[in-house]
């Protein structure tokens, strides 16, 4: 049972992790609740159907096409966090200063909502497609059913955990530096997630490596332990990186930076056009 | 919305990147039996593309993983996945099977100069 737990642990986590960080940098933001359960509602259909046709998949592409796919979502989170964060560079300190003052639940002129939904529906649907590959792969073992199934429940439950725990743990933080704060962490985030995809571009050989290995640190701080998976995710750390993951992991920080300083002024013009309206929360 | 992140990325690539390497790569095979990999422990030549083919010949869908080797693949029942590593400097790097960590095995990468003394 505990083996199951640590599996499903591991699986459910790094999308865990991605939801607690973007329910918090859009914290204040009204109905994000529901439009990211949505999300993850979607991905668990996404990821059930990729799981079911993963064979067929297989059987066509000899693997090539599930890097791509892989790679696309991957991608795809990356382009939506970019997008997030240049959209919050303008609009954080506006919404830091209603929360203060009215409240959570402010209502923008334009509410990133179906990027937030966008963005779980693929954290989920990635590492979802591997949990559900592994438990309909022991539910049509038959073997120790019930045993298989609470290890599971209780690897999904912890994962959704630690998760929540983060989320908690960034609300703490005061809200003058909140969304600087999420603004980082995204940033590095979404970096990581870069180099990821260009991992799997590389094992597919549609990239070139660029050197392997620039560096390893694999005895300072492995990747299979609990911290060094946790940093994997967070920020991207990748014990023994190939050139191109390094490349792709510095390009998307300065890309980002970039377009958040070329896209991201806030504009007093723009602002008082777009009619803010804030209400109280009412549930 | 879908990337100015994205293209510049590849515009990036575009611009930094050599032309794909056109020579074959060397292919090793790895199968996976109920009790794990065939063979587990594998030499390959240092500085070369390597082609792995991976066949699981067990009842039960594998996720071929290596952290060392940033390598993740899922391996459904009784099919082969192709992927590509390297070219890999000597060293160790390990793999598993990230649906039952158990199931593990490693590569060995000699130092490309040791045949000349």
């Amino acid at each position: 049972m505990l083996a199951t737990a640590i599996i499903l642990f591991r699986e459910v986590l790094e999308a865990a992790l991605i939801i607690a960080i973007v329910m918090g940098a859009s914290r204040g933001i009204a109905r994000r609740g529901r439009w990211v359960a949505g999300g993850i509602l979607l991905g668990v259909i996404g990821a059930s159907m990729i799981a079911l046709l993963a064979s067929d998949i297989a059987l066509k592409f000899e693997g090539k096409l599930s890097a791509i796919l892989n790679a696309v979502i991957l991608l795809s989170a990356v382009a939506l966090l970019t997008w997030h964060n240049v959209w919050m560079k303008s609009h954080g300190r506006k919404l830091a200063s209603d929360i203060a003052t009215v409240g959570e639940d402010v209502e923008t002129g334009r509410q990133p909502l179906t990027a937030l939904m966008l963005l779980t529906f693929a954290a989920v649907m990635r590492e979802g497609s591997e949990a559900v590959l592994f438990i309909w792969a022991i539910a049509t073992s038959g073997q120790q059913g019930l045993d298989l199934a609470s290890g599971a429940l209780v690897g999904i439950v912890a994962g959704v955990l630690v998760g929540a725990l983060l989320y908690r743990g960034l609300l703490r933080f005061p809200l003058r530096y909140f969304f600087s704060l999420t603004s980082w962490i995204i940033l590095l985030l979404t970096a990581g997630l870069s180099a990821q995809a260009a991992g799997f571009l590389n094992q597919a050989d549609l990239l070139p490596a660029l050197g392997s290995q620039l560096w390893d640190s694999s005895h300072l701080l492995s990747q299979a332990s609990l911290l060094g998976q946790l940093l994997h995710t967070l920020i991207g750390y990748i014990a023994r990186p190939s050139g191109i993951e390094v490349v792709f992991y510095v390009g998307t920080i300065l890309i980002m930076l970039i377009l958040m300083r070329l896209f991201g002024k806030s504009n007093p013009r723009t602002e008082r056009h777009q009619r803010v309206t804030i209400r109280q929360t009412t549930s | 919305m879908f990337g100015r992140g994205v293209v510049a990325n590849l515009l990036f690539f575009v611009m930094v990147m050599p032309g794909p390497a056109t020579a074959a790569a060397p292919t090793q095979a790895i199968a996976i039996h109920k009790d794990g990999f065939v063979p587990a422990q594998l030499e390959l030549p240092p500085g070369v593309k390597v082609k792995l083919t991976i066949t699981n010949e067990g009842d039960l869908p594998v996720e071929f993983e290596s952290f060392d080797l940033s390598r993740e693949i899922i391996v459904p029942v009784h099919r082969s996945v192709t992927i590509f590593v390297g070219p890999l400097r000597a060293g160790r790097y390990e793999f598993f099977n990230d649906f039952n960590p158990a199931m593990r095995g490693n590569i060995t990468v000699k130092p490309a100069n040791e045949e000349m003394n």
